[in-house]
Protein backbone atom coordinates (compact mmCIF):
# COMPACT_ATOMS: atom_id res chain seq x y z
CA UNK A 1 0.00 0.00 0.00
CA UNK A 2 1.40 3.52 -1.01
CA UNK A 3 -0.15 7.06 -0.02
CA UNK A 4 -1.18 8.66 -2.39
CA UNK A 5 2.01 10.95 -4.60
CA UNK A 6 2.43 14.28 -2.57
CA UNK A 7 2.31 17.22 -4.37
CA UNK A 8 5.49 19.47 -3.55
CA UNK A 9 5.58 22.88 -3.81
CA UNK A 10 9.28 25.00 -3.89
CA UNK A 11 10.22 27.41 -1.70
CA UNK A 12 12.43 30.14 -1.23
CA UNK A 13 13.84 31.36 1.68
CA UNK A 14 16.40 33.53 3.46
CA UNK A 15 18.32 31.31 5.53
CA UNK A 16 21.22 32.87 8.05
CA UNK A 17 21.72 35.38 5.21
CA UNK A 18 21.66 33.16 2.16
CA UNK A 19 18.64 33.04 -0.33
CA UNK A 20 18.17 28.94 -0.40
CA UNK A 21 15.24 27.54 -2.61
CA UNK A 22 13.88 23.88 -1.67
CA UNK A 23 11.06 22.42 -2.78
CA UNK A 24 8.99 20.73 -0.23
CA UNK A 25 5.81 18.78 0.63
CA UNK A 26 3.35 21.33 2.25
CA UNK A 27 3.04 19.14 5.47
CA UNK A 28 6.71 19.46 6.00
CA UNK A 29 7.50 21.47 9.18
CA UNK A 30 9.75 24.25 9.03
CA UNK A 31 11.67 22.81 11.68
CA UNK A 32 12.19 19.17 9.47
CA UNK A 33 12.88 21.36 6.27
CA UNK A 34 15.21 23.51 8.23
CA UNK A 35 17.61 20.52 9.85
CA UNK A 36 17.12 17.79 7.44
CA UNK A 37 17.13 20.05 3.91
CA UNK A 38 19.81 22.18 4.94
CA UNK A 39 21.66 21.07 7.69
CA UNK A 40 20.55 22.90 10.39
CA UNK A 41 20.94 20.87 13.36
CA UNK A 42 20.87 23.63 15.83
CA UNK A 43 17.06 23.76 15.47
CA UNK A 44 16.57 21.37 18.11
CA UNK A 45 13.56 18.99 18.48
CA UNK A 46 11.89 18.68 22.02
CA UNK A 47 8.36 18.09 22.18
CA UNK A 48 7.20 18.49 18.59
CA UNK A 49 3.99 20.09 19.92
CA UNK A 50 4.36 24.04 20.83
CA UNK A 51 5.23 23.53 24.27
CA UNK A 52 9.12 23.28 25.34
CA UNK A 53 10.46 25.88 22.96
CA UNK A 54 13.36 24.32 21.89
CA UNK A 55 12.79 24.89 18.11
CA UNK A 56 12.76 28.34 18.83
CA UNK A 57 14.06 30.17 15.40
CA UNK A 58 13.63 33.86 14.73
CA UNK A 59 11.48 34.69 11.76
CA UNK A 60 11.60 38.06 10.61
CA UNK A 61 13.10 38.87 13.49
CA UNK A 62 10.66 36.96 15.89
CA UNK A 63 11.00 34.27 18.09
CA UNK A 64 8.47 31.18 16.56
CA UNK A 65 8.15 27.70 17.27
CA UNK A 66 9.31 26.34 14.14
CA UNK A 67 7.50 23.19 14.66
CA UNK A 68 4.48 24.73 14.53
CA UNK A 69 4.49 26.33 11.13
CA UNK A 70 4.60 24.53 8.03
CA UNK A 71 7.52 25.52 5.51
CA UNK A 72 5.82 26.20 2.80
CA UNK A 73 4.46 29.06 5.56
CA UNK A 74 7.78 30.93 5.66
CA UNK A 75 7.69 31.82 1.92
CA UNK A 76 10.17 34.43 1.31
CA UNK A 77 10.87 34.92 5.21
CA UNK A 78 14.34 35.95 6.89
CA UNK A 79 15.42 33.18 8.63
CA UNK A 80 17.54 33.04 11.72
CA UNK A 81 18.84 30.14 13.67
CA UNK A 82 21.81 29.43 16.18
CA UNK A 83 24.20 28.74 13.31
CA UNK A 84 23.68 32.80 12.12
CA UNK A 85 25.12 33.73 15.77
CA UNK A 86 28.56 33.48 16.56
CA UNK A 87 31.77 30.31 16.40
CA UNK A 88 33.45 28.54 18.78
CA UNK A 89 36.27 31.17 18.30
CA UNK A 90 34.05 34.42 18.03
CA UNK A 91 30.80 33.94 19.64
CA UNK A 92 27.88 36.03 20.11
CA UNK A 93 27.53 37.77 23.28
CA UNK A 94 24.52 36.30 24.47
CA UNK A 95 26.56 32.92 23.59
CA UNK A 96 29.08 33.82 25.30
CA UNK A 97 27.23 35.53 28.51
CA UNK A 98 25.63 32.06 28.51
CA UNK A 99 29.23 30.40 28.35
CA UNK A 100 30.16 32.90 31.31
CA UNK A 101 26.92 32.60 33.59
CA UNK A 102 26.55 28.89 33.00
CA UNK A 103 23.38 29.43 31.59
CA UNK A 104 23.10 25.67 30.46
CA UNK A 105 23.73 22.35 31.15
CA UNK A 106 22.64 19.00 29.09
CA UNK A 107 22.17 22.40 26.24
CA UNK A 108 19.15 20.81 24.72
CA UNK A 109 16.97 23.75 25.35
CA UNK A 110 19.81 26.21 24.70
CA UNK A 111 19.63 27.42 20.85
CA UNK A 112 15.62 28.22 21.53
CA UNK A 113 16.98 30.20 24.76
CA UNK A 114 19.93 32.33 23.01
CA UNK A 115 17.97 33.23 19.71
CA UNK A 116 14.49 34.08 22.57
CA UNK A 117 17.03 35.84 24.22
CA UNK A 118 18.42 37.89 21.35
CA UNK A 119 15.28 38.57 20.37
CA UNK A 120 14.49 40.29 23.27
CA UNK A 121 17.60 42.60 23.70
CA UNK A 122 16.91 43.45 20.24
CA UNK A 123 14.12 45.04 20.89
CA UNK A 124 14.40 45.64 24.96
CA UNK A 125 18.72 46.02 25.39
CA UNK A 126 18.60 46.41 28.91
CA UNK A 127 15.27 44.09 30.17
CA UNK A 128 14.16 43.93 33.84
CA UNK A 129 14.58 40.18 35.86
CA UNK A 130 10.55 40.07 35.16
CA UNK A 131 10.88 40.91 31.59
CA UNK A 132 13.41 38.62 30.87
CA UNK A 133 11.78 35.77 32.33
CA UNK A 134 8.24 36.82 30.85
CA UNK A 135 10.20 36.86 27.19
CA UNK A 136 11.76 33.35 28.17
CA UNK A 137 8.19 31.38 29.62
CA UNK A 138 7.77 30.04 26.13
CA UNK A 139 11.13 28.42 26.58
CA UNK A 140 11.57 24.85 28.31
CA UNK A 141 14.58 24.41 30.79
CA UNK A 142 14.90 20.93 32.57
CA UNK A 143 18.35 21.28 33.73
CA UNK A 144 19.21 24.22 35.45
CA UNK A 145 16.34 26.01 37.15
CA UNK A 146 15.82 29.39 34.87
CA UNK A 147 18.36 30.95 37.41
CA UNK A 148 21.72 31.12 35.45
CA UNK A 149 19.85 31.54 32.40
CA UNK A 150 17.91 34.64 33.76
CA UNK A 151 21.70 36.10 34.57
CA UNK A 152 23.33 35.47 30.89
CA UNK A 153 20.82 37.53 29.38
CA UNK A 154 21.39 40.11 32.14
CA UNK A 155 25.11 39.75 31.46
CA UNK A 156 24.66 39.55 27.54
CA UNK A 157 23.10 43.11 27.86
CA UNK A 158 26.07 44.79 29.24
CA UNK A 159 28.09 42.78 27.01
CA UNK A 160 25.91 44.06 23.93
CA UNK A 161 26.08 47.85 25.79
CA UNK A 162 30.01 47.38 25.95
CA UNK A 163 29.82 46.68 22.30
CA UNK B 1 6.73 14.53 12.19
CA UNK B 2 4.47 13.33 9.94
CA UNK B 3 0.94 14.24 8.45
CA UNK B 4 -1.67 13.29 6.44
CA UNK B 5 -0.92 14.73 3.40
CA UNK B 6 -2.95 17.83 1.90
CA UNK B 7 -3.26 20.21 -0.96
CA UNK B 8 -2.16 23.86 -0.18
CA UNK B 9 -3.18 26.81 -1.12
CA UNK B 10 -2.36 30.44 -0.69
CA UNK B 11 -4.48 33.22 -2.06
CA UNK B 12 -3.33 36.64 -1.81
CA UNK B 13 -7.06 38.60 -2.38
CA UNK B 14 -10.12 37.77 0.03
CA UNK B 15 -11.99 37.26 -3.00
CA UNK B 16 -9.75 34.07 -3.98
CA UNK B 17 -9.80 32.84 -0.48
CA UNK B 18 -13.46 32.60 0.04
CA UNK B 19 -13.55 31.42 -3.92
CA UNK B 20 -11.60 28.35 -3.01
CA UNK B 21 -13.78 27.72 0.08
CA UNK B 22 -16.80 27.65 -1.52
CA UNK B 23 -15.11 25.41 -4.37
CA UNK B 24 -13.70 23.05 -1.30
CA UNK B 25 -15.89 23.00 1.46
CA UNK B 26 -13.48 20.16 2.84
CA UNK B 27 -10.53 22.89 3.20
CA UNK B 28 -9.66 24.47 6.35
CA UNK B 29 -8.29 27.84 6.68
CA UNK B 30 -4.69 28.55 8.38
CA UNK B 31 -4.54 31.41 9.99
CA UNK B 32 -1.38 31.26 12.59
CA UNK B 33 -1.57 27.60 13.65
CA UNK B 34 -1.24 27.59 16.87
CA UNK B 35 -4.18 25.76 17.12
CA UNK B 36 -4.61 24.15 14.33
CA UNK B 37 -1.19 22.19 13.74
CA UNK B 38 -1.09 20.75 17.32
CA UNK B 39 -4.68 19.26 16.03
CA UNK B 40 -3.28 18.25 13.28
CA UNK B 41 -0.42 16.51 14.66
CA UNK B 42 -2.50 14.90 17.22
CA UNK B 43 -4.46 13.34 14.71
CA UNK B 44 -7.17 14.93 15.66
CA UNK B 45 -7.52 17.07 12.14
CA UNK B 46 -6.89 15.81 9.21
CA UNK B 47 -7.79 18.71 6.53
CA UNK B 48 -7.64 17.68 2.82
CA UNK B 49 -6.55 21.52 2.27
CA UNK B 50 -5.56 23.90 4.02
CA UNK B 51 -5.93 28.00 2.81
CA UNK B 52 -3.28 29.53 4.21
CA UNK B 53 -4.78 33.22 4.85
CA UNK B 54 -1.12 34.86 5.85
CA UNK B 55 -0.63 36.88 2.08
CA UNK B 56 -4.11 37.99 2.13
CA UNK B 57 -3.60 41.91 2.18
CA UNK B 58 -7.34 42.50 3.83
CA UNK B 59 -7.23 40.51 6.60
CA UNK B 60 -3.79 42.14 8.30
CA UNK B 61 -4.03 45.69 10.38
CA UNK B 62 -5.67 47.50 12.68
CA UNK B 63 -7.68 50.81 11.77
CA UNK B 64 -9.42 53.16 13.99
CA UNK B 65 -13.27 53.69 12.57
CA UNK B 66 -15.50 56.67 13.87
CA UNK B 67 -16.96 54.30 16.09
CA UNK B 68 -14.08 52.04 17.81
CA UNK B 69 -11.60 50.01 15.84
CA UNK B 70 -11.83 46.94 13.40
CA UNK B 71 -9.33 44.65 13.64
CA UNK B 72 -8.06 42.16 10.64
CA UNK B 73 -8.56 38.77 10.80
CA UNK B 74 -4.83 38.06 11.07
CA UNK B 75 -3.69 40.45 13.40
CA UNK B 76 -0.97 38.52 15.35
CA UNK B 77 -1.71 39.11 19.51
CA UNK B 78 1.99 40.34 19.99
CA UNK B 79 0.95 43.75 17.87
CA UNK B 80 -2.67 43.60 19.76
CA UNK B 81 -1.05 43.90 22.73
CA UNK B 82 1.03 46.35 21.97
CA UNK B 83 -0.70 48.23 19.56
CA UNK B 84 -1.24 52.07 20.66
CA UNK B 85 -4.67 52.74 19.38
CA UNK B 86 -5.53 49.32 20.82
CA UNK B 87 -4.54 50.24 23.99
CA UNK B 88 -6.14 53.34 23.99
CA UNK B 89 -9.19 52.61 22.63
CA UNK B 90 -10.17 48.96 24.07
CA UNK B 91 -7.32 48.15 26.40
CA UNK B 92 -9.23 45.14 27.59
CA UNK B 93 -8.17 43.48 24.19
CA UNK B 94 -4.66 44.52 24.23
CA UNK B 95 -4.66 43.25 27.68
CA UNK B 96 -5.96 39.97 27.05
CA UNK B 97 -4.02 39.40 24.23
CA UNK B 98 -0.94 39.87 26.03
CA UNK B 99 -2.21 36.83 28.42
CA UNK B 100 -2.09 33.97 25.29
CA UNK B 101 0.01 31.46 25.54
CA UNK B 102 4.16 32.72 25.66
CA UNK B 103 5.50 35.11 23.24
CA UNK B 104 6.19 32.25 20.56
CA UNK B 105 2.76 31.57 20.86
CA UNK B 106 1.81 35.56 20.68
CA UNK B 107 4.00 36.00 17.70
CA UNK B 108 2.36 33.84 15.54
CA UNK B 109 -0.88 33.15 16.68
CA UNK B 110 -4.14 35.62 15.41
CA UNK B 111 -7.32 37.10 16.93
CA UNK B 112 -9.12 35.81 14.24
CA UNK B 113 -7.68 32.10 14.24
CA UNK B 114 -7.97 32.20 18.04
CA UNK B 115 -11.64 33.30 17.86
CA UNK B 116 -12.79 31.03 14.86
CA UNK B 117 -11.05 27.94 17.24
CA UNK B 118 -13.54 29.28 20.14
CA UNK B 119 -11.18 26.93 22.81
CA UNK B 120 -13.60 26.91 25.56
CA UNK B 121 -10.62 28.52 27.29
CA UNK B 122 -8.72 30.69 25.29
CA UNK B 123 -8.38 34.70 26.45
CA UNK B 124 -9.68 36.50 23.80
CA UNK B 125 -13.57 35.40 23.48
CA UNK B 126 -13.98 36.37 27.12
CA UNK B 127 -12.65 40.43 26.10
CA UNK B 128 -14.78 40.04 23.19
CA UNK B 129 -17.69 39.35 24.99
CA UNK B 130 -16.86 42.35 27.56
CA UNK B 131 -15.68 44.33 24.58
CA UNK B 132 -19.11 44.13 22.56
CA UNK B 133 -17.29 43.08 20.22
CA UNK B 134 -19.11 42.14 16.96
CA UNK B 135 -17.31 39.89 14.47
CA UNK B 136 -17.40 40.17 10.70
CA UNK B 137 -17.93 37.04 8.54
CA UNK B 138 -17.74 36.69 5.11
CA UNK B 139 -18.47 34.19 2.63
CA UNK B 140 -18.61 34.27 -1.42
CA UNK B 141 -21.81 36.01 -1.34
CA UNK B 142 -21.15 38.28 1.06
CA UNK B 143 -20.09 39.47 4.53
CA UNK B 144 -22.32 39.67 7.84
CA UNK B 145 -21.66 41.04 11.00
CA UNK B 146 -22.32 38.58 14.01
CA UNK B 147 -22.35 39.81 17.97
CA UNK B 148 -19.98 37.98 19.97
CA UNK B 149 -22.74 37.09 22.28
CA UNK B 150 -23.68 35.31 19.65
CA UNK B 151 -20.37 34.23 18.10
CA UNK B 152 -19.62 31.07 21.10
CA UNK B 153 -21.91 27.86 20.57
CA UNK B 154 -19.81 25.42 21.78
CA UNK B 155 -16.79 23.85 22.84
CA UNK B 156 -14.45 24.77 19.24
CA UNK B 157 -18.03 25.66 17.53
CA UNK B 158 -18.72 29.00 16.58
CA UNK B 159 -21.95 30.57 14.68
CA UNK B 160 -19.71 30.24 11.56
CA UNK B 161 -21.35 28.54 8.87
CA UNK B 162 -19.59 25.90 6.75
CA UNK B 163 -17.74 28.72 3.49
CA UNK B 164 -17.71 31.51 5.67
CA UNK B 165 -14.51 32.98 7.47
CA UNK B 166 -13.84 35.68 10.57
CA UNK B 167 -11.89 38.69 8.20
CA UNK B 168 -12.66 41.12 11.16
CA UNK B 169 -13.59 42.77 14.81
CA UNK B 170 -15.15 45.56 15.32
CA UNK B 171 -14.86 46.82 18.82
CA UNK B 172 -16.41 49.97 19.65
CA UNK B 173 -14.78 52.95 21.40
CA UNK B 174 -14.41 51.51 25.07
CA UNK B 175 -11.94 54.57 26.38
CA UNK B 176 -13.15 55.97 29.45
CA UNK B 177 -14.50 52.65 30.79
CA UNK B 178 -12.96 51.09 33.78
CA UNK B 179 -11.59 47.30 31.90
CA UNK B 180 -9.69 44.63 33.41
CA UNK B 181 -8.97 41.25 32.69
CA UNK B 182 -8.19 38.84 35.45
CA UNK B 183 -6.94 35.33 34.48
CA UNK B 184 -5.52 32.43 36.77
CA UNK B 185 -3.49 30.48 34.07
CA UNK B 186 -3.34 26.94 33.95
CA UNK B 187 0.20 26.34 35.57
CA UNK B 188 1.16 24.29 32.94
CA UNK B 189 -0.26 24.95 30.06
CA UNK B 190 -0.98 28.70 30.28
CA UNK B 191 -4.61 28.17 29.15
CA UNK B 192 -7.23 29.61 31.49
CA UNK B 193 -9.05 27.72 34.32
CA UNK B 194 -10.70 30.60 34.90
CA UNK B 195 -10.50 34.11 33.22
CA UNK B 196 -13.10 37.37 33.60
CA UNK B 197 -12.98 40.62 31.54
CA UNK B 198 -14.89 42.96 32.80
CA UNK B 199 -15.49 46.54 31.25
CA UNK B 200 -17.65 48.87 33.19
CA UNK B 201 -19.19 52.40 31.99
CA UNK B 202 -19.17 54.43 35.56
CA UNK B 203 -20.64 57.87 36.23
CA UNK B 204 -20.71 59.36 39.61
CA UNK B 205 -19.56 56.78 41.03
CA UNK B 206 -22.57 54.49 39.80
CA UNK B 207 -22.17 51.81 37.61
CA UNK B 208 -23.71 52.70 34.39
CA UNK B 209 -23.68 49.85 31.98
CA UNK B 210 -21.72 46.57 33.02
CA UNK B 211 -20.06 43.85 30.59
CA UNK B 212 -18.65 40.61 32.10
CA UNK B 213 -16.57 37.94 29.99
CA UNK B 214 -15.60 35.01 31.24
CA UNK B 215 -13.71 31.89 29.68
CA UNK B 216 -12.16 28.42 31.05
CA UNK B 217 -14.99 27.79 33.55
CA UNK B 218 -17.80 27.04 30.61
CA UNK B 219 -18.33 24.54 27.39
CA UNK B 220 -17.61 28.60 25.52
CA UNK B 221 -16.77 31.81 26.81
CA UNK B 222 -20.11 33.50 27.89
CA UNK B 223 -21.50 37.04 29.27
CA UNK B 224 -22.43 36.62 33.43
CA UNK B 225 -25.82 38.83 32.71
CA UNK B 226 -26.60 38.43 36.12
CA UNK B 227 -23.77 39.38 37.65
CA UNK B 228 -23.66 42.44 35.15
CA UNK B 229 -27.22 43.47 36.43
CA UNK B 230 -26.14 42.96 39.98
CA UNK B 231 -23.78 46.08 39.28
CA UNK B 232 -25.42 48.40 37.68
CA UNK B 233 -27.34 51.07 39.22
CA UNK B 234 -24.88 50.39 42.22
CA UNK B 235 -21.73 51.65 43.82
CA UNK B 236 -18.50 49.16 43.41
CA UNK B 237 -18.58 48.54 47.19
CA UNK B 238 -17.87 45.78 48.84
CA UNK B 239 -21.57 44.78 49.36
CA UNK B 240 -22.45 45.01 45.25
CA UNK B 241 -19.46 42.75 44.22
CA UNK B 242 -19.78 40.11 46.71
CA UNK B 243 -22.83 39.69 45.37
CA UNK B 244 -22.40 40.15 41.82
CA UNK B 245 -19.74 37.74 42.00
CA UNK B 246 -21.60 35.26 43.89
CA UNK B 247 -23.72 35.26 41.16
CA UNK B 248 -20.56 34.74 37.93
CA UNK B 249 -21.62 31.60 37.15
CA UNK B 250 -25.94 32.26 37.46
CA UNK B 251 -27.00 30.00 34.68
CA UNK B 252 -24.46 27.98 33.12
CA UNK B 253 -23.21 24.50 33.35
CA UNK B 254 -19.89 24.38 34.61
CA UNK B 255 -17.22 22.45 33.98
CA UNK B 256 -15.17 20.18 35.87
CA UNK B 257 -12.46 17.48 35.14
CA UNK B 258 -11.10 14.55 37.50
CA UNK B 259 -7.29 15.68 37.13
CA UNK B 260 -6.77 19.42 37.91
CA UNK B 261 -9.77 21.31 38.31
CA UNK B 262 -12.94 20.36 39.72
CA UNK B 263 -16.49 22.00 38.99
CA UNK B 264 -17.15 23.04 42.37
CA UNK B 265 -13.46 24.30 42.40
CA UNK B 266 -14.04 25.95 38.90
CA UNK B 267 -16.99 27.71 40.06
CA UNK B 268 -15.46 29.03 43.71
CA UNK B 269 -12.15 30.45 41.44
CA UNK B 270 -14.60 31.98 39.43
CA UNK B 271 -16.39 33.95 42.40
CA UNK B 272 -12.84 34.86 43.81
CA UNK B 273 -11.86 35.60 40.15
CA UNK B 274 -14.58 38.39 39.49
CA UNK B 275 -13.94 39.92 43.21
CA UNK B 276 -10.31 40.56 42.28
CA UNK B 277 -11.42 42.20 38.91
CA UNK B 278 -14.19 44.03 40.47
CA UNK B 279 -11.89 45.26 43.24
CA UNK B 280 -9.09 46.27 40.42
CA UNK B 281 -11.72 49.14 38.71
CA UNK B 282 -13.31 50.22 41.99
Amino acid sequence: MSEPKAEKVAVTLNVNGAERTVTVEPRWLLSDVLRQEFGLTGVHIGCEHGVCGACTILVDGEPVRSCLQFAVQAEGARIETVEALGTPEEMDPVQTAFWEKHGLQCGYCTPGMVLTAKALLDRVPNPTEAEIRHALSGNLCRCTGYQFIVEAVERAAELRAEG
Amino acid sequence: MSMTPFRYARPMALRDALADLTEHPEARVLAGGMSLLPLMKMDLAAPERLIDLGRVQELQGITETPDGIRIGAMTRHFELASDEVVGRCAPIVAQAAAHVGDPQVRHRGTIGGSLAHADPAADLPAAMLAADAVIEAASADGSRMIPAADFFVGPLVTELRPGEMLVAVRIPMLQGRRQHYEKVPHPASGYAVVGVAISLAVAGGVVQEARIGVTGVAGHAYRAHAAERALEGEGLNPGVIAKASSLAAEGEEILGDAVYASAEYRRHLLQVTLSRALQRVS
